[in-house]
Protein backbone atom coordinates (compact mmCIF):
# COMPACT_ATOMS: atom_id res chain seq x y z
CA UNK A 1 0.00 0.00 0.00
CA UNK A 2 3.06 2.27 0.53
CA UNK A 3 5.03 2.54 -1.94
CA UNK A 4 8.53 4.21 -0.05
CA UNK A 5 10.94 2.64 -1.89
CA UNK A 6 12.98 5.90 -3.27
CA UNK A 7 12.23 7.61 -0.16
CA UNK A 8 14.21 5.11 2.34
CA UNK A 9 17.23 6.16 -0.02
CA UNK A 10 15.88 10.13 1.26
CA UNK A 11 16.84 11.02 5.17
CA UNK A 12 14.43 12.24 7.22
CA UNK A 13 14.33 16.12 7.52
CA UNK A 14 15.65 16.92 11.17
CA UNK A 15 11.93 16.96 13.11
CA UNK A 16 14.11 16.01 16.82
CA UNK A 17 14.24 17.43 20.17
CA UNK A 18 16.53 20.26 18.78
CA UNK A 19 14.32 21.09 15.51
CA UNK A 20 12.35 23.88 15.05
CA UNK A 21 9.65 21.93 12.91
CA UNK A 22 7.17 18.92 14.45
CA UNK A 23 6.23 17.63 11.17
CA UNK A 24 7.87 17.28 7.85
CA UNK A 25 5.83 16.32 5.15
CA UNK A 26 7.46 15.53 1.42
CA UNK A 27 6.39 14.96 -1.77
CA UNK A 28 2.97 13.54 -0.23
CA UNK A 29 0.35 11.74 -2.94
CA UNK A 30 -2.53 10.39 -2.00
CA UNK A 31 -4.36 8.57 -4.53
CA UNK A 32 -8.21 7.11 -4.15
CA UNK A 33 -8.32 4.82 -6.68
CA UNK A 34 -7.28 6.90 -9.83
CA UNK A 35 -7.92 10.41 -9.01
CA UNK A 36 -5.25 12.00 -7.13
CA UNK A 37 -6.47 13.85 -3.84
CA UNK A 38 -3.21 15.21 -2.88
CA UNK A 39 -0.29 16.35 -4.80
CA UNK A 40 3.17 16.62 -4.14
CA UNK A 41 2.67 18.03 -0.50
CA UNK A 42 5.47 19.87 1.15
CA UNK A 43 4.98 21.56 4.30
CA UNK A 44 6.67 22.13 7.39
CA UNK A 45 4.71 22.24 10.61
CA UNK A 46 6.74 24.61 13.07
CA UNK A 47 6.43 23.25 17.01
CA UNK A 48 4.10 24.79 19.96
CA UNK A 49 3.19 26.87 16.99
CA UNK A 50 -0.76 26.41 15.45
CA UNK A 51 -0.31 25.82 12.44
CA UNK A 52 -3.68 26.35 10.24
CA UNK A 53 -4.37 24.28 7.24
CA UNK A 54 -7.55 26.82 5.42
CA UNK A 55 -9.49 25.48 2.05
CA UNK A 56 -12.52 24.72 0.67
CA UNK A 57 -14.51 21.55 1.30
CA UNK A 58 -12.93 18.75 -0.35
CA UNK A 59 -9.69 20.05 -0.96
CA UNK A 60 -8.42 17.44 1.05
CA UNK A 61 -7.63 18.83 4.33
CA UNK A 62 -9.21 15.96 6.03
CA UNK A 63 -6.94 13.44 4.20
CA UNK A 64 -3.78 15.14 4.83
CA UNK A 65 -4.84 15.34 8.46
CA UNK A 66 -5.69 11.47 8.61
CA UNK A 67 -1.89 10.60 6.96
CA UNK A 68 -0.38 12.44 9.50
CA UNK A 69 -1.58 9.67 11.91
CA UNK A 70 -2.19 7.09 9.41
CA UNK A 71 -5.92 6.64 10.09
CA UNK A 72 -5.66 6.33 5.75
CA UNK A 73 -5.22 2.86 6.52
CA UNK A 74 -8.68 2.47 7.09
CA UNK A 75 -9.46 3.14 3.78
CA UNK A 76 -8.46 0.55 1.76
CA UNK A 77 -8.93 2.67 -1.60
CA UNK A 78 -6.40 5.64 -0.34
CA UNK A 79 -2.85 5.08 -1.66
CA UNK A 80 -0.25 7.14 0.38
CA UNK A 81 3.35 7.29 -0.24
CA UNK A 82 5.84 10.53 0.39
CA UNK A 83 7.50 10.99 3.11
CA UNK A 84 5.86 12.65 6.70
CA UNK A 85 8.34 12.50 9.85
CA UNK A 86 7.67 13.40 13.19
CA UNK A 87 10.13 12.93 15.85
CA UNK A 88 12.86 12.39 13.22
CA UNK A 89 10.85 9.28 11.95
CA UNK A 90 9.17 8.62 8.70
CA UNK A 91 5.86 7.45 9.61
CA UNK A 92 4.73 6.02 6.46
CA UNK A 93 7.07 3.53 6.55
CA UNK A 94 5.55 0.06 7.45
CA UNK A 95 5.60 0.76 11.05
CA UNK A 96 5.73 -2.23 13.40
CA UNK A 97 4.33 -0.52 16.39
CA UNK A 98 1.01 1.78 15.04
CA UNK A 99 -0.47 1.94 18.88
CA UNK A 100 2.82 4.05 19.56
CA UNK A 101 2.94 6.01 16.42
CA UNK A 102 -1.14 7.12 16.70
CA UNK A 103 -0.30 8.39 20.60
CA UNK A 104 2.33 10.53 19.00
CA UNK A 105 -0.70 12.68 17.89
CA UNK A 106 -3.89 13.39 19.43
CA UNK A 107 -7.04 13.66 17.39
CA UNK A 108 -9.89 16.17 17.92
CA UNK A 109 -12.56 15.49 14.94
CA UNK A 110 -15.18 17.31 13.35
CA UNK A 111 -17.59 16.02 16.15
CA UNK A 112 -17.08 14.98 19.41
CA UNK A 113 -16.96 11.24 19.21
CA UNK A 114 -16.79 10.39 23.12
CA UNK A 115 -16.00 6.61 23.56
CA UNK A 116 -19.31 4.44 24.90
CA UNK A 117 -18.35 4.46 28.59
CA UNK A 118 -18.15 6.97 31.27
CA UNK A 119 -16.24 10.40 31.17
CA UNK A 120 -13.48 8.50 33.96
CA UNK A 121 -12.91 5.76 31.32
CA UNK A 122 -12.76 8.26 28.05
CA UNK A 123 -9.80 10.38 30.04
CA UNK A 124 -7.76 6.84 30.88
CA UNK A 125 -8.61 5.13 28.11
CA UNK A 126 -5.35 5.69 26.21
CA UNK A 127 -2.77 5.74 28.88
CA UNK A 128 -4.51 2.46 30.00
CA UNK A 129 -3.55 1.03 25.88
CA UNK A 130 0.04 2.21 27.12
CA UNK A 131 0.02 0.28 30.54
CA UNK A 132 -0.96 2.08 33.04
CA UNK A 133 -2.96 0.30 35.29
CA UNK A 134 -2.27 2.12 38.76
CA UNK A 135 -5.54 3.76 40.13
CA UNK A 136 -3.84 6.74 41.54
CA UNK A 137 -1.79 7.92 38.83
CA UNK A 138 -4.79 7.38 36.16
CA UNK A 139 -7.00 9.30 38.76
CA UNK A 140 -4.39 12.17 38.79
CA UNK A 141 -4.31 11.96 34.81
CA UNK A 142 -8.15 12.55 35.03
CA UNK A 143 -7.90 15.51 37.00
CA UNK A 144 -4.82 17.24 35.06
CA UNK A 145 -6.64 16.37 31.59
CA UNK A 146 -9.75 17.81 32.63
CA UNK A 147 -8.31 21.09 34.16
CA UNK A 148 -6.39 21.55 31.56
CA UNK A 149 -9.63 21.52 28.93
CA UNK A 150 -11.41 23.71 31.98
CA UNK A 151 -13.80 20.88 32.25
CA UNK A 152 -13.24 19.70 35.86
CA UNK A 153 -15.46 22.03 37.95
CA UNK A 154 -17.83 21.12 35.36
CA UNK A 155 -17.68 17.19 35.65
CA UNK A 156 -16.18 16.56 38.99
CA UNK A 157 -18.80 15.32 40.85
CA UNK A 158 -19.80 12.95 38.47
CA UNK A 159 -16.98 11.49 36.72
CA UNK A 160 -18.83 7.91 36.35
CA UNK A 161 -21.40 9.24 34.62
CA UNK A 162 -21.73 8.40 30.55
CA UNK A 163 -21.09 11.32 28.24
CA UNK A 164 -24.11 11.40 26.84
CA UNK A 165 -25.16 13.88 29.76
CA UNK A 166 -22.20 16.52 28.33
CA UNK A 167 -24.07 19.61 26.08
CA UNK A 168 -21.97 18.96 22.44
CA UNK A 169 -19.60 21.71 23.84
CA UNK A 170 -18.48 19.87 26.48
CA UNK A 171 -18.45 16.06 24.67
CA UNK A 172 -15.54 18.15 22.37
CA UNK A 173 -13.55 19.53 25.66
CA UNK A 174 -13.74 15.85 26.78
CA UNK A 175 -12.55 14.54 23.35
CA UNK A 176 -9.70 17.33 24.07
CA UNK A 177 -8.86 15.98 27.54
CA UNK A 178 -8.62 12.44 26.35
CA UNK A 179 -6.40 13.26 23.10
CA UNK A 180 -4.31 14.66 25.77
CA UNK A 181 -3.79 12.25 28.22
CA UNK A 182 -1.54 10.00 25.93
CA UNK A 183 0.93 12.86 26.20
CA UNK A 184 0.91 13.27 22.44
CA UNK A 185 3.17 16.41 21.44
CA UNK A 186 0.81 17.21 18.49
CA UNK A 187 -2.63 17.75 18.39
CA UNK A 188 -4.56 17.12 14.99
CA UNK A 189 -7.63 18.91 15.23
CA UNK A 190 -10.08 18.34 12.02
CA UNK A 191 -12.75 21.58 11.83
CA UNK A 192 -12.97 20.86 15.47
CA UNK A 193 -15.71 23.86 16.16
CA UNK A 194 -17.56 22.72 13.40
CA UNK A 195 -20.21 21.45 15.34
CA UNK A 196 -20.61 23.50 18.16
CA UNK A 197 -22.40 26.49 19.07
CA UNK A 198 -20.44 30.08 19.08
CA UNK A 199 -19.71 30.19 22.97
CA UNK A 200 -17.99 26.48 22.92
CA UNK A 201 -16.12 27.26 19.64
CA UNK A 202 -14.77 29.88 21.78
CA UNK A 203 -13.71 27.99 24.61
CA UNK A 204 -11.70 25.25 22.37
CA UNK A 205 -10.12 28.11 20.84
CA UNK A 206 -9.07 29.66 24.28
CA UNK A 207 -7.58 26.09 25.27
CA UNK A 208 -5.34 26.22 21.68
CA UNK A 209 -4.08 29.47 22.44
CA UNK A 210 -3.66 28.16 26.04
CA UNK A 211 -1.98 24.51 25.07
CA UNK A 212 0.37 25.84 22.21
CA UNK A 213 2.75 26.70 24.45
CA UNK A 214 3.45 22.29 25.30
CA UNK A 215 1.92 21.42 21.99
CA UNK A 216 1.96 21.71 18.24
CA UNK A 217 -1.35 22.06 16.95
CA UNK A 218 -2.39 21.58 13.53
CA UNK A 219 -5.74 23.19 12.79
CA UNK A 220 -8.12 22.14 10.00
CA UNK A 221 -10.36 24.82 9.19
CA UNK A 222 -12.04 26.08 6.07
CA UNK A 223 -13.40 29.61 8.25
CA UNK A 224 -11.19 32.58 7.15
CA UNK A 225 -12.04 33.86 10.49
CA UNK A 226 -10.96 31.44 12.75
CA UNK A 227 -7.72 30.67 10.71
CA UNK A 228 -7.12 34.67 10.95
CA UNK A 229 -7.90 34.46 15.43
CA UNK A 230 -5.57 31.50 15.91
CA UNK A 231 -3.28 30.85 13.28
CA UNK A 232 0.75 31.18 13.76
CA UNK A 233 1.50 29.87 10.33
CA UNK A 234 -0.97 28.95 6.94
CA UNK A 235 -1.37 26.61 4.83
CA UNK A 236 -3.52 27.17 1.74
CA UNK A 237 -5.17 24.30 0.03
CA UNK A 238 -6.98 23.99 -3.47
CA UNK A 239 -8.08 21.05 -4.90
CA UNK A 240 -5.15 18.87 -3.37
CA UNK A 241 -2.17 21.38 -3.76
CA UNK A 242 -1.04 23.92 -1.47
CA UNK A 243 -1.56 26.65 -3.38
CA UNK A 244 0.71 29.34 -0.34
CA UNK A 245 2.07 29.08 2.48
CA UNK A 246 3.46 31.77 5.38
CA UNK A 247 2.77 33.57 8.32
CA UNK A 248 -0.30 35.78 9.30
CA UNK A 249 0.70 38.55 6.90
CA UNK A 250 -0.72 36.12 3.84
CA UNK A 251 -4.42 37.43 5.19
CA UNK A 252 -3.27 40.94 4.61
CA UNK A 253 -1.35 40.11 1.29
CA UNK A 254 -2.32 37.22 -0.48
CA UNK A 255 -0.01 36.52 -3.09
CA UNK A 256 -2.13 34.22 -5.16
CA UNK A 257 -5.68 34.80 -6.91
CA UNK A 258 -6.89 31.57 -5.39
CA UNK A 259 -6.21 32.65 -2.21
CA UNK A 260 -7.53 36.26 -2.94
CA UNK A 261 -10.61 34.84 -4.12
CA UNK A 262 -10.95 32.40 -1.11
CA UNK A 263 -10.45 35.48 1.28
CA UNK A 264 -13.21 37.43 -0.06
CA UNK A 265 -15.96 34.67 -0.81
CA UNK A 266 -14.92 32.35 2.29
CA UNK A 267 -16.00 34.46 4.85
CA UNK B 1 -63.30 21.70 -0.02
CA UNK B 2 -61.94 23.03 3.13
CA UNK B 3 -64.93 20.88 4.95
CA UNK B 4 -64.01 18.54 2.86
CA UNK B 5 -60.95 18.19 3.32
CA UNK B 6 -61.22 18.41 7.24
CA UNK B 7 -63.58 15.58 7.56
CA UNK B 8 -61.13 13.72 5.21
CA UNK B 9 -58.47 14.39 7.87
CA UNK B 10 -60.47 13.43 10.70
CA UNK B 11 -61.89 10.38 9.17
CA UNK B 12 -58.00 8.95 8.41
CA UNK B 13 -56.49 10.34 11.12
CA UNK B 14 -59.95 8.48 13.65
CA UNK B 15 -58.71 5.59 10.99
CA UNK B 16 -55.16 5.34 12.17
CA UNK B 17 -55.66 5.41 15.39
CA UNK B 18 -58.18 2.80 15.28
CA UNK B 19 -55.82 0.58 13.08
CA UNK B 20 -53.53 1.22 16.08
CA UNK B 21 -55.41 0.10 18.51
CA UNK B 22 -56.41 -2.91 16.75
CA UNK B 23 -52.55 -3.70 16.44
CA UNK B 24 -51.50 -2.80 20.26
CA UNK B 25 -54.61 -4.96 21.54
CA UNK B 26 -54.16 -7.85 19.26
CA UNK B 27 -51.37 -9.97 21.64
CA UNK B 28 -53.88 -9.12 24.67
CA UNK B 29 -56.80 -10.19 22.39
CA UNK B 30 -55.61 -13.67 21.57
CA UNK B 31 -54.02 -14.12 25.04
CA UNK B 32 -56.89 -13.43 26.37
CA UNK B 33 -58.91 -15.62 24.63
CA UNK B 34 -56.62 -18.38 24.84
CA UNK B 35 -56.98 -17.66 29.04
CA UNK B 36 -60.88 -18.31 28.36
CA UNK B 37 -60.55 -21.25 26.31
CA UNK B 38 -57.82 -22.92 29.14
CA UNK B 39 -59.96 -21.88 31.72
CA UNK B 40 -61.58 -25.04 32.59
CA UNK B 41 -58.56 -27.32 32.54
CA UNK B 42 -57.04 -24.57 35.06
CA UNK B 43 -59.86 -25.15 37.15
CA UNK B 44 -59.68 -28.79 36.98
CA UNK B 45 -56.08 -29.24 37.65
CA UNK B 46 -55.01 -25.89 38.94
CA UNK B 47 -51.49 -24.34 37.74
CA UNK B 48 -48.95 -25.64 40.18
CA UNK B 49 -50.14 -28.97 38.53
CA UNK B 50 -50.21 -28.04 35.22
CA UNK B 51 -46.90 -26.17 35.06
CA UNK B 52 -44.90 -28.90 37.07
CA UNK B 53 -46.20 -32.06 36.51
CA UNK B 54 -44.98 -34.72 34.23
CA UNK B 55 -47.64 -36.96 33.91
CA UNK B 56 -49.16 -36.77 30.68
CA UNK B 57 -51.96 -38.87 29.56
CA UNK B 58 -55.26 -37.13 28.28
CA UNK B 59 -57.62 -39.92 28.24
CA UNK B 60 -56.94 -40.11 32.08
CA UNK B 61 -57.78 -36.69 32.43
CA UNK B 62 -53.84 -35.77 33.50
CA UNK B 63 -51.98 -33.01 32.19
CA UNK B 64 -48.53 -32.23 33.02
CA UNK B 65 -46.73 -29.96 30.71
CA UNK B 66 -43.28 -29.68 32.42
CA UNK B 67 -41.78 -31.93 29.49
CA UNK B 68 -43.18 -30.19 26.87
CA UNK B 69 -41.85 -27.01 28.55
CA UNK B 70 -38.75 -28.17 29.32
CA UNK B 71 -38.36 -29.36 26.03
CA UNK B 72 -38.81 -26.22 24.27
CA UNK B 73 -36.38 -24.48 26.09
CA UNK B 74 -33.61 -27.38 26.09
CA UNK B 75 -34.00 -27.07 21.95
CA UNK B 76 -33.74 -23.25 22.20
CA UNK B 77 -31.42 -23.08 24.35
CA UNK B 78 -29.24 -25.59 22.21
CA UNK B 79 -30.16 -23.38 19.21
CA UNK B 80 -29.13 -20.04 20.62
CA UNK B 81 -25.62 -21.77 21.75
CA UNK B 82 -25.14 -22.66 18.36
CA UNK B 83 -25.98 -19.47 16.46
CA UNK B 84 -25.73 -16.60 18.23
CA UNK B 85 -21.40 -16.71 18.22
CA UNK B 86 -21.53 -17.86 14.76
CA UNK B 87 -23.69 -14.91 13.94
CA UNK B 88 -21.51 -12.35 16.16
CA UNK B 89 -17.87 -13.42 14.66
CA UNK B 90 -19.64 -13.57 11.11
CA UNK B 91 -21.00 -10.17 11.44
CA UNK B 92 -18.61 -8.31 12.93
CA UNK B 93 -16.31 -10.15 10.76
CA UNK B 94 -18.39 -7.90 7.57
CA UNK B 95 -18.69 -4.85 9.00
CA UNK B 96 -15.21 -4.80 10.79
CA UNK B 97 -12.75 -6.71 8.95
CA UNK B 98 -13.66 -7.42 5.50
CA UNK B 99 -13.93 -5.15 2.23
CA UNK B 100 -17.91 -3.87 1.85
CA UNK B 101 -17.98 -6.45 -1.41
CA UNK B 102 -18.92 -8.70 1.36
CA UNK B 103 -21.30 -7.11 3.10
CA UNK B 104 -23.58 -6.85 -0.44
CA UNK B 105 -23.35 -10.66 -0.84
CA UNK B 106 -24.09 -11.38 2.11
CA UNK B 107 -27.67 -9.44 2.43
CA UNK B 108 -29.27 -11.22 -0.45
CA UNK B 109 -28.19 -14.61 1.36
CA UNK B 110 -28.99 -13.63 4.44
CA UNK B 111 -32.90 -12.56 2.87
CA UNK B 112 -32.59 -15.90 1.14
CA UNK B 113 -32.07 -17.58 4.23
CA UNK B 114 -35.19 -15.97 5.93
CA UNK B 115 -37.42 -16.54 3.36
CA UNK B 116 -37.59 -20.10 3.37
CA UNK B 117 -40.62 -22.04 4.37
CA UNK B 118 -39.64 -23.68 7.53
CA UNK B 119 -40.95 -26.84 6.22
CA UNK B 120 -37.68 -26.82 4.04
CA UNK B 121 -35.56 -26.27 6.46
CA UNK B 122 -37.23 -29.17 8.03
CA UNK B 123 -36.78 -31.73 4.90
CA UNK B 124 -33.63 -30.58 5.26
CA UNK B 125 -33.13 -31.37 8.55
CA UNK B 126 -34.49 -34.95 8.10
CA UNK B 127 -32.43 -35.52 4.93
CA UNK B 128 -28.76 -34.36 5.90
CA UNK B 129 -28.81 -33.24 10.68
CA UNK B 130 -30.69 -36.61 11.23
CA UNK B 131 -28.66 -38.66 9.27
CA UNK B 132 -24.99 -36.40 10.69
CA UNK B 133 -26.31 -36.21 14.08
CA UNK B 134 -27.16 -40.44 14.06
CA UNK B 135 -23.97 -41.53 12.32
CA UNK B 136 -21.06 -38.73 12.89
CA UNK B 137 -21.81 -37.12 16.02
CA UNK B 138 -23.60 -39.75 18.51
CA UNK B 139 -20.68 -42.34 17.67
CA UNK B 140 -18.20 -39.53 18.73
CA UNK B 141 -20.12 -39.65 22.30
CA UNK B 142 -20.36 -43.32 22.33
CA UNK B 143 -23.96 -43.23 22.03
CA UNK B 144 -27.41 -44.78 20.28
CA UNK B 145 -29.71 -42.83 18.71
CA UNK B 146 -32.05 -42.78 15.85
CA UNK B 147 -30.95 -39.27 15.09
CA UNK B 148 -34.36 -38.04 16.21
CA UNK B 149 -33.54 -35.35 19.03
CA UNK B 150 -33.50 -32.69 20.96
CA UNK B 151 -29.88 -31.94 18.83
CA UNK B 152 -31.14 -32.26 15.32
CA UNK B 153 -34.02 -29.74 16.61
CA UNK B 154 -31.25 -27.28 18.05
CA UNK B 155 -29.20 -27.38 15.07
CA UNK B 156 -32.02 -27.10 12.52
CA UNK B 157 -33.21 -24.01 14.72
CA UNK B 158 -29.93 -22.80 14.91
CA UNK B 159 -30.03 -22.84 11.08
CA UNK B 160 -33.24 -21.10 11.01
CA UNK B 161 -31.97 -18.23 13.81
CA UNK B 162 -29.35 -17.05 11.77
CA UNK B 163 -30.50 -14.78 8.88
CA UNK B 164 -32.93 -12.58 11.32
CA UNK B 165 -29.48 -11.99 13.99
CA UNK B 166 -27.65 -12.20 11.76
CA UNK B 167 -29.12 -9.21 9.61
CA UNK B 168 -29.76 -7.40 13.08
CA UNK B 169 -26.33 -7.26 14.28
CA UNK B 170 -25.13 -6.39 11.03
CA UNK B 171 -27.08 -3.62 11.33
CA UNK B 172 -26.22 -2.48 14.99
CA UNK B 173 -22.92 -2.78 13.66
CA UNK B 174 -23.07 -0.80 10.80
CA UNK B 175 -24.44 2.14 12.99
CA UNK B 176 -21.29 3.01 14.92
CA UNK B 177 -19.76 5.62 13.27
CA UNK B 178 -16.98 5.90 11.32
CA UNK B 179 -15.48 8.94 13.48
CA UNK B 180 -15.78 6.99 16.82
CA UNK B 181 -14.17 3.77 15.69
CA UNK B 182 -11.17 6.60 14.44
CA UNK B 183 -11.49 7.96 17.38
CA UNK B 184 -10.41 4.99 19.23
CA UNK B 185 -7.98 4.02 16.49
CA UNK B 186 -5.99 7.63 17.20
CA UNK B 187 -5.42 6.96 21.07
CA UNK B 188 -3.77 3.79 20.17
CA UNK B 189 -6.09 0.98 20.07
CA UNK B 190 -5.65 -1.86 17.92
CA UNK B 191 -7.75 -2.67 15.56
CA UNK B 192 -9.28 -5.29 17.46
CA UNK B 193 -9.23 -3.44 20.61
CA UNK B 194 -11.33 -0.81 18.96
CA UNK B 195 -13.76 -3.31 18.22
CA UNK B 196 -13.92 -5.14 21.18
CA UNK B 197 -14.02 -1.85 23.49
CA UNK B 198 -15.77 0.07 21.33
CA UNK B 199 -18.18 -1.00 18.51
CA UNK B 200 -19.03 -4.27 20.54
CA UNK B 201 -20.04 -2.12 23.38
CA UNK B 202 -21.75 0.84 21.41
CA UNK B 203 -24.09 -1.92 19.53
CA UNK B 204 -24.98 -3.80 23.17
CA UNK B 205 -28.03 -3.12 23.05
CA UNK B 206 -28.43 -3.93 18.95
CA UNK B 207 -26.66 -7.53 19.98
CA UNK B 208 -29.11 -7.86 23.15
CA UNK B 209 -32.24 -6.97 19.91
CA UNK B 210 -30.92 -9.36 17.71
CA UNK B 211 -30.17 -12.28 20.83
CA UNK B 212 -34.09 -11.60 21.87
CA UNK B 213 -35.26 -11.81 18.31
CA UNK B 214 -33.30 -15.20 17.66
CA UNK B 215 -34.61 -16.72 20.89
CA UNK B 216 -38.28 -16.16 20.24
CA UNK B 217 -37.96 -16.85 16.74
CA UNK B 218 -36.62 -20.19 18.41
CA UNK B 219 -38.30 -20.70 20.67
CA UNK B 220 -41.79 -20.19 18.62
CA UNK B 221 -40.44 -22.28 15.62
CA UNK B 222 -42.97 -25.14 15.33
CA UNK B 223 -42.61 -27.47 11.98
CA UNK B 224 -39.53 -27.37 11.37
CA UNK B 225 -38.74 -28.68 14.99
CA UNK B 226 -41.55 -31.21 14.86
CA UNK B 227 -40.55 -32.85 11.97
CA UNK B 228 -36.68 -33.16 13.40
CA UNK B 229 -36.99 -33.57 17.10
CA UNK B 230 -38.91 -36.85 17.47
CA UNK B 231 -41.80 -35.80 19.36
CA UNK B 232 -41.73 -38.07 22.41
CA UNK B 233 -43.02 -36.86 25.79
CA UNK B 234 -40.26 -37.19 28.17
CA UNK B 235 -37.23 -34.91 29.05
CA UNK B 236 -33.89 -36.02 29.11
CA UNK B 237 -30.45 -33.88 29.52
CA UNK B 238 -29.12 -36.18 27.01
CA UNK B 239 -29.14 -33.95 23.76
CA UNK B 240 -29.42 -36.95 21.29
CA UNK B 241 -33.01 -37.68 23.16
CA UNK B 242 -36.00 -36.83 21.45
CA UNK B 243 -38.28 -34.54 23.10
CA UNK B 244 -41.67 -32.88 22.68
CA UNK B 245 -41.34 -29.02 22.47
CA UNK B 246 -44.68 -27.42 23.00
CA UNK B 247 -45.59 -26.17 19.73
CA UNK B 248 -45.03 -29.76 17.92
CA UNK B 249 -47.81 -30.81 20.88
CA UNK B 250 -50.35 -28.03 19.18
CA UNK B 251 -49.67 -28.79 16.16
CA UNK B 252 -49.38 -32.20 15.82
CA UNK B 253 -52.88 -33.16 18.53
CA UNK B 254 -54.87 -29.64 16.74
CA UNK B 255 -56.99 -32.03 14.53
CA UNK B 256 -58.27 -34.23 17.11
CA UNK B 257 -58.63 -32.15 20.18
CA UNK B 258 -62.13 -33.10 20.42
CA UNK B 259 -61.99 -36.43 20.67
CA UNK B 260 -60.52 -36.86 24.23
CA UNK B 261 -62.89 -34.47 26.99
CA UNK B 262 -60.51 -31.39 28.68
CA UNK B 263 -57.84 -31.85 25.69
CA UNK B 264 -59.04 -28.79 23.33
CA UNK B 265 -58.34 -26.69 26.37
CA UNK B 266 -55.18 -28.62 27.03
CA UNK B 267 -53.56 -26.87 24.04
CA UNK B 268 -55.27 -23.58 24.14
CA UNK B 269 -53.18 -23.62 27.56
CA UNK B 270 -49.73 -24.77 25.53
CA UNK B 271 -50.60 -21.85 23.64
CA UNK B 272 -51.07 -19.57 26.50
CA UNK B 273 -47.68 -20.77 27.93
CA UNK B 274 -46.04 -20.04 24.77
CA UNK B 275 -47.34 -16.75 24.74
CA UNK B 276 -46.49 -16.37 27.82
CA UNK B 277 -42.94 -17.15 27.94
CA UNK B 278 -42.22 -15.80 24.54
CA UNK B 279 -43.75 -12.34 26.57
CA UNK B 280 -41.61 -13.08 29.40
CA UNK B 281 -38.53 -13.82 27.31
CA UNK B 282 -39.03 -10.66 25.20
CA UNK B 283 -39.80 -8.14 28.46
CA UNK B 284 -36.50 -9.47 29.88
CA UNK B 285 -34.88 -8.28 26.79
CA UNK B 286 -36.06 -4.86 26.90
CA UNK B 287 -35.26 -4.90 30.53
CA UNK B 288 -31.60 -5.30 29.63
CA UNK B 289 -31.18 -3.48 26.59
CA UNK B 290 -32.98 -0.51 28.86
CA UNK B 291 -30.22 -1.05 31.19
CA UNK B 292 -27.09 -1.17 28.83
CA UNK B 293 -28.12 1.89 27.61
CA UNK B 294 -28.08 3.93 30.88
CA UNK B 295 -25.22 2.05 32.67
CA UNK B 296 -22.13 1.60 30.41
N1 LIG C 1 -11.68 7.10 1.29
C1 LIG C 1 -11.84 7.84 0.18
N2 LIG C 1 -12.07 7.23 -0.99
C2 LIG C 1 -12.23 7.98 -2.12
N3 LIG C 1 -12.19 9.31 -2.16
C3 LIG C 1 -11.96 9.98 -1.03
C4 LIG C 1 -11.78 9.28 0.20
N4 LIG C 1 -11.57 10.19 1.18
C5 LIG C 1 -11.62 11.40 0.57
N5 LIG C 1 -11.86 11.27 -0.75
C6 LIG C 1 -11.96 12.38 -1.71
O1 LIG C 1 -10.88 13.24 -1.52
C7 LIG C 1 -11.27 14.60 -1.63
C8 LIG C 1 -10.82 15.36 -0.41
O2 LIG C 1 -11.56 14.95 0.71
P1 LIG C 1 -11.29 15.53 2.16
O3 LIG C 1 -9.89 15.25 2.52
O4 LIG C 1 -12.32 14.98 3.06
O5 LIG C 1 -11.51 17.09 1.95
P2 LIG C 1 -11.81 18.21 3.02
O6 LIG C 1 -11.54 17.68 4.38
O7 LIG C 1 -10.88 19.32 2.63
O8 LIG C 1 -13.22 18.64 2.84
C9 LIG C 1 -12.75 14.61 -1.84
O9 LIG C 1 -13.01 14.85 -3.19
C10 LIG C 1 -13.19 13.23 -1.45
O10 LIG C 1 -14.26 12.82 -2.27
MG1 LIG D 1 -12.87 17.56 6.03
Amino acid sequence: MYNNENVILNQCPNTGKDSLNAISIRDLNVFADKTQILKSLNIDIPKHKITVILGPSGCGKTTLLKSMNRLTDLYKALEVSGQICIHGEDILLSHKDMSALRQKTGLLSQKPYPLPVSLYKNITYGPKLKGIKNKKILDKIVTRQLKEVGLWEEVKDRLNASPDCLSIGQQQRLCLARGLAVKPSIILADEPTSALDPTSSQIIEKQFMKIKKTYTIVLVTHVVRQAMRLADYVVFMHNGEIIETGGVEIFKNPKTDQMKEYLINGN
Amino acid sequence: MGRFRYSYNFITGKWMLVTLAVILCLPVIIGISLGIRSADLLHDNGLIDLLFSSAWAPSKGEFGFLPFILSSLYVTIIAFVLAAPVCLLAAMYITQFSKPRMMKIMYPVADVMAGIPSVIYGMWGIIVIIPFVRDVLAPLFNVHTTGYSILSGGIVLAVMCIPYMLNMLIESFKTVPQGLRESALALGATHWQMVKHVVVRKSFPGILSAFGLGITKAFGETLAVMMVVGNVVQFSLNPFDPAYPLPALIANNFGEMMSIPMYDSALMFAALILLVVILIINLFFRYFIYRSKKIR
